[in-house]
């Protein structure tokens, strides 16, 4: 039970002894009590966050997108059952729950939400940014769509309709954002590096390959100064 | 108040910076412990998901309407208001014993200098009389 014993504060105290917030001692007589009636092992613990932070990201549903635009048979797949195509790669729910793929086209741009919380497809987009968490995204994503993608930076041709999908616990979307142009020869790997996590939403496209130039650019114009 | 549900709340907010934080999942250590302590149990087959995001749920909409600050710091205290309230209707860790806990740390913390880590001890258990 003490190997987070950075817990105290830093900051100097009339007194020399530790103290703990509110919250952390609610945190850790949570645990104590869940570890000690053996509900949970704190290595389960470790290994639960190891994955989330290390193992499980948006790079695996950048594979799942870069896969579909360059396989046509795992497009077809994917399209017919998203669930077992991405399990097919590895990327199963802990929580059992469904993953369906959404594709985006001219027509149809599709967006992503949870208007309850905060349900997300955690095997191939890891753990869900604050934005998407907040009352404001959840809210007006469905209100007003085409001004929160503007804020976005996303602004779509009036023709194309925009679709949002609101998860449930069982039921996670992953978004498959339409293949920049001028990437016909590009490897699967290449194509990887084009698709953002913000794209797999819905609420950005994936890059354009001058966008990535320029975002190579930019990274060097800071890292210069 | 009448009419004022989670998108009504939501929709008064200011513009928000669509920002990417970074790949922090995390803000503070705290978070991830209740994080992993939620997928654990529910991993251990202690409960549902989906019961999970209907106690998670309720607390996010309650504290919409509440008006607490659109955060992830709110978010991970509805994270933590859900996840007592759910062991402790299930008899995992009942509300009596969270006090109980949460008191035998705070004395833990206490005779624990500086600096030290803070462990739990028996005695810890017997300390002050509740108030």
């Amino acid at each position: 039970m003490s190997e987070h014993d950075h817990h105290h504060h830093d900051h100097d105290h009339d007194d020399d002894h530790s103290h703990l917030s509110e919250t952390e001692l609610r945190v850790r007589a949570l645990e104590s009590i869940l570890v000690g009636k053996g509900y949970v092992d704190p290595e389960a613990l470790e290994a639960i966050l190891q994955t989330y932070e290390e193992k499980v990201g948006p790079r695996n549903g950048a594979r799942v997108v870069a896969r579909a635009w360059s396989d046509p048979q795992f497009m077809e797949w994917l399209q017919r059952d998203s669930t077992a195509a991405i399990a097919s790669m590895d990327y199963t729910g802990r929580q059992g729950e469904h993953i369906v793929a959404l594709f985006n086209t001219p027509e149809v741009h599709n967006v992503v939400v949870c208007t309850l919380c905060s349900c997300y497809p955690w095997p191939v987009l890891g753990l869900p940014p604050a934005w998407y968490k907040s009352a404001a995204y959840r809210s007006r994503i469905v209100i007003e769509p085409r001004k929160v993608l503007a804020e976005f930076g996303l602004t779509l041709p009036d023709e194309t309709k925009v679709r949002v999908w609101d998860s449930t616990s069982e039921m996670r979307y992953i978004v498959i954002p339409m293949r920049p142009a001028g990437t016909e020869r590009w490897s699967v790997e290449q194509l990887e590096e084009l698709v953002i996590r913000d794209s797999m939403i819905g609420v950005r496209l994936a890059n354009s390959p001058e966008a990535t130039e320029s975002t190579i650019t930019n990274w060097s114009t800071s890292n210069a100064r | 108040m009448p009419g004022r549900d989670c998108k009504a709340a939501g929709a008064g907010i200011e513009p928000v910076i669509w920002d990417n934080e970074g790949q922090v999942a995390f803000g503070e250590p705290w978070q991830a412990q209740i994080f992993s302590m939620t997928v654990a149990l529910h991993e251990a087959g202690l409960f549902g998901w989906s019961t999970w995001a209907e106690v998670f749920s309720g607390r996010r909409r309650a504290s919409s309407v509440e008006g607490k600050p659109d955060t992830s710091q709110t978010y991970y205290e509805d994270w933590l208001d859900a996840l007592e309230t759910l062991t402790a209707s299930l008899d995992l860790a009942p509300q009596a014993e969270q006090a109980r806990y949460r008191k035998a740390w705070r004395d833990a913390a206490e005779r624990t200098k500086h600096g030290h880590p803070i462990e739990l001890q028996p005695a810890d258990f017997h300390g002050r009389l509740h108030p």
